[in-house]
């Protein structure tokens, strides 16, 4: 036994010197931290600390979904455009040339398409968010890490393709001869509100999902109902006042409006009715995120 | 900081399973209820009530009331069977999965490696993917870029490490998953049964740097079915059955008291005397010619399963010969739990060994004045030889406990190896030792 105990003795001397090395690996947060492991309470924090910690992580995951994505495609990135320049050609045939419907003094395939851009990135932001935790079930079976991090990687991937179609929407308003002007500026808000919008909806979304699988299935469906409930094809002012505001219900309404305004130069401001989307937007996001990690604890054995 | 690394008080982890689904169904009952459990489920659901794939009445423990605690630098091998527990007590312990009750509080960061190449993906190179898999189990990208040649070199695929890995031959693959993994310097290591794939080179590399691992004062906490790769790598040892914590301790006693409920036969004794007529491990044609086992040790005291370590064991093997001869002989085997043949006493090794014609009821002593295994326990095999055939044999006729002792008489228990040997150690300075070198090479 004493040779035994020797050896602990040996042991323990080269412990006191670990944390020294330890730190300079630079793990997330050199200080060694303590965990405690209980169930968790019905409405845990969210911890938006530690989704920050792993930030890297997030990185990594966007960086994958790019890669991934049009790898073995012929086509590449250019599906970014394809899809929504395609929607608007369709659009501007039966809405525009055959249904006659308004597009407020704008020519109808820029009107359609300035909508058709931030609906495209919140669409698949929605869809590929809403199926991130099934589709990584590997993951989150083998692995510690915050959960939020899936769901937010997937809506921050889907940005690149929204980049490539805002580069195309750009050239459209110069080819039309629409002049951009300060309003521009505000651009940056209203993406930011259309990904809160699909956040909100995918935390929502993907959670439920987990347990349910018929969100899978029903998701085309309701991004489809959810794509003629937004003034993609027609304008908002169809609607007449206290209607027009109450519609900003949708989030998506505030985006598309706010596209419109700050690119065209559309004439109607979206004021009240933006800020009606803005509130549901983060009533959204903030319940949604409070949902998702009340479910999140059984991810795990669900999956 | 505290001097554990981690304290677990009472956990329990608590899974819902589905009722037994009740024979076939009919397509009838298929389509009544493809069309009514859904509103069913809905119900539930909205009463706040888990739903899944079937009715979630039953439930089980998977572990429970699991009270541990394991001190900073040691490496805890968790054994047990398929279904005991172990992988569920990981699980909450890197925080994938929480315990219904109990609490638990861990002083490090932890690294989990339950699956090798997690989340690698196949479209990806093996470069990419060394720095997925390493941001998943929680490395830097810093970290990554600094070890990334370690890795590479590690898993010996450096012409490959830009081909997709789903190029890679299954070896390959798991090489650079381990390789990645291996490199992840957390506090508190946990890891899953990774050690049984790959090839048995391999594996002996990934045991090697598991022990460097622990020798850097490392907390590691390791399941493996290995019972060797446990033994060797762990200074404690935690048996779980049926969700419980049935033993802590010593690595090498937790691995015994695993083997013993694995593969003890309901009919094996603990006592001196062993009755060989009806025992189970007998093949089925032999005609039972062995009747007895005795164990004896110093002094003629009864040997009841335990015998210290360097002790002389005497045994006693009655038979019955059915007809007269003069060839005969008898075999006493020491295997280890794992199958291996320690030490075989065989009465053929005796230089006296002419007997002359026997007939009838006969006994063989056998002396071993030091039996020099080291601690731990040993399967005995009996075998009665006749015209130079094996005509009856006994497989684990008796276990016999090793105790530790102090053999050579130091004050220290040896520890590792299958044997104790009686040795002597000389320390010369190197010109003497030139002087002990036969003479005809000095020139």
């Amino acid at each position: 036994m004493a040779w035994k105990s020797g050896a602990k003795v040996m042991r323990t001397e080269e412990e006191t010197q670990y944390p020294m090395a330890s730190t300079s690996s630079g793990l997330p947060g050199t200080a060694i931290p303590l965990i405690r492991i209980q169930e968790a309470r019905a409405w845990p924090a969210l911890k938006l600390n530690e989704l920050w910690d792993f930030r890297e992580l997030i990185y990594f995951l966007i960086w994958r979904d790019i890669k991934v994505r049009y790898k073995q495609t012929v086509l590449g990135a250019s599906w970014a455009i394809i899809q929504p320049l395609f929607t608007m050609l369709l659009f501007s045939l039966f809405f525009g040339r055959l249904a006659k419907v308004p597009s407020d003094g704008i020519p109808y395939p820029l009107f359609s398409f300035c909508g058709l851009v931030p609906w495209s990135y919140f669409s698949n932001a929605l869809t590929q968010a809403s199926n991130s935790l099934v589709g990584n079930s590997s993951l989150i079976k083998k692995v510690y890490f915050p959960r939020l991090a899936i769901p937010v990687g997937k809506v921050l991937s889907a940005l690149v393709d929204f980049g490539l179609a805002l580069v195309l929407l750009l050239g459209m308003t110069f080819y039309y001869h629409l002049h951009p002007s300060f309003r521009l500026l505000w651009l940056p808000l209203f993406l930011l509100l259309a990904m809160a919008t699909a956040l909100g909806a995918s935390f929502w979304l993907s959670a439920l999902n987990v347990r349910i699988r018929d969100v899978e299935q029903a998701l085309p469906f309701l991004t489809q109902i959810w794509l003629f409930a937004t003034p993609i094809a027609y304008p908002s002012s169809l609607l007449s006042q206290p209607w027009r505001t109450l519609y900003g219900i949708n989030p998506m309404v505030g985006v598309v409006e706010g596209f419109r305004w700050a690119l065209l130069g559309a004439k109607t401001t979206p004021g009240p009715m933006l800020a009606v989307s803005c509130l549901v937007a983060a009533a959204m996001l903030v319940s949604g995120a409070f949902w998702f990690r009340r479910l999140e604890k059984t991810f795990a054995d669900v999956l | 900081m505290s001097e554990n690394a981690i304290e677990l008080h009472k956990i329990g982890k608590q899974y819902h399973i589905g009722s037994k689904q009740s024979g076939h169904k009919s397509l009838q009952d298929l389509v009544t209820d493809a069309l009514v459990t859904p509103f069913r489920r809905a119900g539930k659901l909205l009463r706040g009530r888990a739903t899944g794939a079937a009715d979630l009445d039953q439930t089980f423990w998977a572990v429970r009331d699991v009270s541990l605690e394991v001190k900073h630098g040691e490496i805890v091998g968790l054994v047990g069977r398929n279904g005991a527990g172990k992988s569920t007590l990981l699980k909450i312990l890197s925080r994938i999965t929480e315990p219904t009750e109990g609490y638990g509080e861990i002083y490090g960061r932890v690294g989990s490696l339950l699956e090798v190449g997690t989340g690698f993906h196949p479209e990806l190179t093996g470069r990419e993917n060394v720095f997925l898999n390493g941001a998943i189990l929680g490395m830097r990208k810093a970290e990554i870029e600094h070890k990334f040649d370690e890795i590479v070199a590690f898993a010996e695929i450096d012409k490959f490490i830009d081909t997709p890995v789903k190029h890679y031959s299954s070896g390959m693959y798991v090489r650079l998953a381990f390789a990645v993994a291996a490199h992840l310097e957390p506090e508190i290591l946990l890891v899953d049964e990774v050690l049984s794939v790959g090839d048995a080179a391999f594996q002996k590399k990934c045991l090697g740097k598991m022990s460097e691992v622990s020798r850097a004062g490392r907390t590691v906490v390791f399941i493996s079915h290995n019972m060797a790769a446990v033994e060797n790598l762990c200074n404690k040892g935690i048996l779980l059955e049926e969700g419980r914590v049935t033993f802590s301790g010593a690595m090498r006693q937790a691995v015994d008291r695993y083997l013993q409920g694995v593969s003890r036969p309901a009919s094996s004794s603990r006592s001196h005397i062993v009755d060989l007529r009806e025992t189970a491990g007998r093949p089925p044609n032999c005609p039972p010619l062995l009747r007895r086992l005795e164990l004896f040790t110093d002094k003629g005291s009864p040997v009841n399963g335990d015998l210290r370590m360097g002790s002389p064991l005497k045994a006693y093997i009655y038979f019955e010969l059915p007809e007269p001869t003069s060839s005969l002989g008898a075999c006493l085997g020491f295997d280890s739990l794992f199958g291996q043949r320690i030490f075989t006493a065989h009465s053929l090794f005796e230089p006296q060994n002419v007997w002359g014609e026997r007939h009838g009821e006969q006994v063989f002593v056998c002396e071993i004045p030091s039996l020099t295994l080291v601690p731990g326990e040993y399967k005995i095999k009996v075998a009665l030889d006749i015209q130079n055939a094996e005509r009856d044999f006994v497989e684990d006729a008796a276990r016999l406990t090793i105790l530790e002792s102090d053999y050579y008489g130091t004050g220290r228990v040896p520890w590792n190896g299958l044997v104790v040997l009686r040795h002597q150690w000389q320390l010369c300075a190197a010109q003497e030792t030139m002087a002990y070198a036969p003479e005809g090479k000095n020139v």
